[in-house]
């Protein structure tokens, strides 16, 4: 069997989630925190989005970007020789842009649940802004936003659609787990699909045991925090 | 409330009897480029009313439907040509079960072949009609130096069929392969599971060159032709043509075979990309 698909997967998966997390919580903060509900409704719509648009349109708008034909693309392409299509930049691009929605939902669910008494007392106690969400906020969020993490992690290790509109099928530089197992189906080869499947499948079922673990701890934390 | 689930029901109806009534195509327009005055030799023409049943492969469909039937209905108003299209593989399948059909005219020899071994085309009908060339395509301003199969390495990806999975993959596959440069060109190639896809990455530019079949490069005004495959390099893609042997109704079949063959035919085949063979 060929190794290089399930470390082009992990490799890309990894930068990903990486990328993912902190914006994911950086949109998923500036979202709590809007004053507006307008706003806040429109924003949030637009952040989800690419949880429910099919990946050949989230591959559509992203060629509509960074395409070398398009306005992005181009500059790129013309002034630093960078050409993110069929690159394996793009396969972590389409990784991100796939595995976002779910990185910001929930952290944002965990910034909502946190006990605004507990942040009300922060500020009695004269705590700065800052530190209230460092000491307060994101001890109390961190298993929701861990959970996050891993569920991100495991929806950009699966991507396909979007990876194979802007990153191509490249052996050893953009064909990762999910482009290897199409191409052995059509190829009518199931048989050389089996390991990679089986990769697929024990990855991202680790990840969600992992995820659950996050989530019956960070109960257990919240109901320990509440009988203090 | 049931009164509004009966309505809703009622306005769901309609929606879906509308859809089945939709206006039928509006009949093709008469070729402008069809020459005016072909005489006709009216001693073949069939007196009554016929209609024959062509089954064609898929990549012939656009002119076929588009171009060719509605001119040969203008020439032979008698004869109406209706016209199916799947997958070679599919229609010899279909024949082979008895499938009413007249002519049939398939994307490469072995489907013709093997309905003829099983006798059931017609003696000496079988015409080696068109052939459908592997082409190096690159994207409409692509400003590279490719000019050549041989010089497909200069570009940074290329865009091929999977040669395990798509045909035009295997042509590309043997033809790099005879050239020696297989090797090379499957590092940097991106392997498309489908021609569409591949004759897409080219137009878009997302690869810098890829190899299709010349009727893909023709449907799409953002990849270029620059080179076909040397000859010699890989097997003929012919689309052959064939009048069925358990056919009532030789005389029509025979007059639209013809008719295929002729020069005003043949040069609406080449506007799709086609080569007469």
């Amino acid at each position: 069997m060929d190794w290089s698909p399930m470390l082009i997967s992990l490799k890309t998966a990894s930068v990903s989630i990486i990328i993912t997390f902190f914006i994911g919580i950086l949109a998923a903060k500036s979202v709590v925190g809007m004053k507006s509900d307008k706003v806040r409704i429109v924003i949030d719509g637009l952040l989800t989005l690419p949880l429910v648009l099919p990946p050949t349109v989230l591959g559509f708008f992203i060629l509509l970007i960074l395409g070398v034909k398009r306005p992005l693309g181009k500059f790129l392409l013309d002034f630093f020789s960078v050409k993110i299509v069929f690159s394996w930049t793009a396969t972590v691009i389409a990784a991100v842009v796939v595995s976002f929605p779910l990185m910001y939902r929930s952290a944002r669910g965990a910034f909502e649940q946190v006990d605004k008494n507990l942040i009300m007392a922060g500020r009695t106690l004269s705590m700065s802004e800052r530190k209230i969400f460092w000491r307060v906020t994101m001890p109390l969020a961190l298993p929701g936003i861990a959970s996050g993490g891993v569920l991100a992690f495991a929806r950009a290790l699966g991507e396909f659609g979007a990876t194979a509109m802007v990153a191509g099928n490249i052996a050893n530089k953009t064909r990762t787990l999910p482009l290897a197992i199409y191409a052995e189906v059509a190829a009518g080869n199931m048989e050389g699909s089996y390991g990679y499947v089986a990769v697929v499948v024990i990855i991202s079922f680790v990840v969600l045991s992992l995820m659950n673990y996050f989530t019956i701890k960070g109960s257990k934390y919240n109901n320990k925090d509440e009988l203090k | 409330m049931k009164k509004i689930i009966f309505i809703l029901t009622l306005c769901l109806l309609m929606v879906l009897v509308g859809c089945n009534t939709e206006t039928p195509p509006a009949a093709p327009e008469p070729d402008e480029q069809a020459e005016p005055e072909t005489p006709e030799e009216p001693e073949e023409e069939p007196a009554a009313e016929v209609t024959i049943l062509l089954a064609a492969a898929a990549s012939l469909k656009n002119c076929i439907d588009k171009e060719l039937i509605p001119m040969f209905a203008e020439k032979h108003p008698n004869i109406t040509v209706d016209a199916t299209y799947d997958s070679s593989g599919k229609l010899q399948a279909q024949i082979e079960e008895g499938a009413d059909v007249d002519v049939f005219m398939s994307a490469a020899m072995k489907q013709m072949n093997a309905l003829n071994d099983k006798g059931l085309i017609k003696k000496g009908t079988i015409v080696e009609l068109l052939e459908n060339k592997i082409v190096l395509i690159l994207p409409i301003d692509s400003l590279t130096e490719i000019a050549s199969f041989e010089d497909i390495l200069k570009a940074e990806t290329i865009a091929v069929g999977d040669p395990e999975s798509v045909p035009a993959g295997q042509y590309a596959k043997e033809s790099f392969e005879n050239l020696g440069i297989w090797e090379d060109v499957s590092a940097k190639a991106s392997l498309g599971t489908n021609v569409t896809e591949v004759l897409s990455w080219v137009a878009a530019g997302s690869a810098d060159a890829g190899v299709v079949y010349a009727t893909d490069a023709a449907s799409n005004e953002n990849v270029k032709v620059v080179a076909e495959a040397p000859e010699g390099s890989v097997s003929k893609v012919i689309y052959p043509i064939g009048i069925i042997d358990a056919t009532t109704k030789l005389e029509a079949a025979q007059i639209f075979t013809e008719f295929l063959q002729s020069e005003e035919a043949l040069s609406i085949f080449e506007k799709y990309g086609f080569t007469a063979n």
